[in-house]
């Protein structure tokens, strides 16, 4: 009792073999029905997310968002689906008709590779493999590929630029993620998630705050959600590498998105938050799925709310932010704690979480020191003019010709 | 046949397919492409060997990092992608019989090795493949120095490409 999951596919094994089928073909079945079963279960959650999104951002708004279809815009989403896929399928002039078609796939199922691996209860999870933190990280290989094969095959500049940031941003933000999902593998001294969640006695987050900070900026960054969504700045590419996409081509990107921001919640919860564990999930899994979505859904929930709270940042900013500051701390970071872990070994946890917050608080100290330092020499260069792009053979603006734009205007 | 060798010929056949694609198709961007399912392919391979942690670097590594790089350089360079010239020069056929004699030579060598025959040992449940990976590779009985060799190998190169880079002012 108290595992359904385990429990159906027990009785459904021994439907199986009744039916004459040997080992090996079981197997094959059985894998395949938990795929499907899986990608079933996260692609309804998917449904429920868009109105979940929906209905946080007027909450931050101050408005209501949907509200005319069931109980509160319940059915919206529904609509919606129905409404992309009625959409007229249009193909721009000049693409790459394969890739183009090719491209919206990218953009979901990497994301659903990634639910593969996740342990939803003590005894629900995809594939338990040895090397699951490492398999997350090579599933963004494949987000990467297909937003630049949509942006290419667009035949679009604003596709292809917004490609080209979209990239170039994903994978320098792949670096602090991969060293920060280091620090929980280095405590629980595994790559399989499962083993990760069941050693965390006490959460990971306490132990390790600045590298669940930087897992989750990173994380949002390589969501390209905001305020990392320079890739689809509107009022410079319009959408980005999705612009000539209609219907329910867009609609995988647009999916993918979405649980890809629960995903990055279902990740750092396993890593930092204790995934399943919680009150009963020992004795009772299914409690343990609960606990699971719920410490998911808060993490998704903080995506949001930075989202629709930070303002967009410029493509310098987030290149300076990842390589000067995000990248350096993560190193620190590490090299601090695989040392520490080596000597506290043999210390009850209690001491050893002890001193891990104390040398992140420490770190996290200095870092404040050094910033409140540099701010005042970083504070003139806010006021110098910028280089402004100028027509070939244009005459070169006089000093002061800035001011005086600003006063004509 | 057992599951696991269905899939091997699967992926073989697509491997081996999409190698060809690779060198005869005239888009420079759809020849990267067809690359990336060559590498995706391998991974596979080393899926099927067991070797989690090789499937999982080819994919970070040869995916998400080069072949992302081989793109870009090919969409940064002007009209390299649309080249309408002779796919093969006057010497093609000594290539042909090169590679033709090396394979022949490299198929005669591999069905002489005993190993060739005999089916895969069964990998010990206890072990874990992972650690002793890492233990090999940083203990000092292992191959502690080619590691270390390796790892400052790269670092100059870093700071190399860092110099090369360097805009002085």
């Amino acid at each position: 009792m108290g595992d359904p999951v385990t429990l159906i596919a027990k009785w459904f094994e021994g439907v199986l073999q009744g039916w004459g089928l040997n080992e090996d073909a079981t197997l094959v079945v059985m894998n395949l029905i938990g795929v499907i079963v899986i990608i079933a279960f996260v692609m309804i959650i998917d449904i429920f997310l868009v109105w979940v999104e929906r209905k946080v951002v007027a909450r931050f708004q101050d408005r209501i968002g949907p509200n005319r279809l069931g109980p509160f815009g319940l059915i919206q989403p529904v609509a919606d689906i129905i409404k992309l896929l009625i959409k007229e399928n249009i193909y721009p002039k000049g693409i790459d008709r394969f890739i183009y078609n090719l491209a919206p796939l990218f953009g979901l199922f990497p994301v659903l590779l990634i639910w593969a691996v996740i342990p939803l209860s003590p005894t629900t999870i995809g594939s338990d493999i040895n090397v699951a933190v490492l398999y997350l990280v090579a599933t963004g290989a494949f987000i990467s590929l297909g937003i630049i094969m949509a942006g290419w095959a667009s035949n679009n500049k604003y596709a292809l630029l917004g490609a080209f940031r979209e990239v170039a941003q994903m994978i320098s933000y792949e670096v602090p993620m991969v060293i920060s999902l280091l620090i929980p593998v280095i405590m629980a001294r595994s790559m399989q998630l499962s083993q990760i969640v069941q050693s965390q006695n006490i959460w990971y987050i306490v132990g390790a705050p600045l590298a669940a900070l930087i897992f989750l900026i990173s994380s949002i960054a390589e969501l390209g959600r905001a305020p990392f969504d320079i890739a689809e700045g509107e009022s410079e590419l319009i959408a980005g590498f999705h612009i000539e996409y209609t219907g329910m081509k867009f609609g995988m990107f647009y999916a993918g998105e979405l649980l890809h921001a629960l995903a990055v919640g279902g990740i750092f919860s396993s890593l930092f938050l204790g995934g399943w564990r919680g009150i009963g999930a020992e004795s009772f899994p299914i409690i343990g799925m609960f606990w699971f979505f719920i410490k998911a859904y808060f993490i998704y929930w903080v995506i949001m709310w930075v989202k629709y709270t930070f303002p967009r940042i410029r493509i310098d900013e987030m290149l300076n932010f990842n390589w000067k500051f995000l990248t350096p701390i993560s190193l620190v970071i590490l090299m601090v704690t695989a040392v520490l872990d080596k000597l506290m070994t043999g210390y009850p946890p209690l001491v050893y979480f002890g001193v891990m917050l104390v040398a992140n608080l420490l770190i996290g100290w200095i870092i404040v020191v050094l910033l409140r330092r540099n701010v005042k020499v970083e504070a003139p260069k806010v006021a110098e003019p910028r280089p402004i792009a100028r027509p070939d053979g244009a005459p070169p603006v006089p000093a002061g010709a800035s001011s005086s734009i600003t006063s004509q205007s | 046949m057992t599951p696991l060798q269905i899939i091997f010929i699967i992926v073989a056949v697509i491997t081996l397919f999409a190698a060809i694609k690779v060198v005869s198709s005239r888009n420079l961007v759809h020849a990267a492409l067809w690359l990336i399912l060559v590498l995706f392919g391998i991974a596979v391979f080393f899926v099927i060997l067991s070797a989690g942690f090789f499937a999982a670097a080819q994919v970070v590594i040869y995916i998400g990092a080069i072949a992302i790089l081989m793109i870009f350089t090919i969409m940064l360079t002007r009209r390299v992608a649309r080249d309408s010239g002779a796919q093969h020069n006057s010497n093609w056929w000594a290539a042909a019989v090169l590679s033709l004699l090396l394979f022949t030579g490299l198929s005669w060598i591999l069905s002489r090795w005993q190993g060739f025959q005999s089916t895969a040992q069964p990998m010990l449940e206890s072990a874990d493949p992972l650690r002793q990976l890492g233990e090999g590779l940083v203990a000092p009985g292992g191959y502690l120095i080619p590691f270390e060799v390796a790892s400052i190998l790269l670092v100059a190169a870093l700071i190399g490409a860092i110099t090369v880079a360097w805009e002085r002012k």
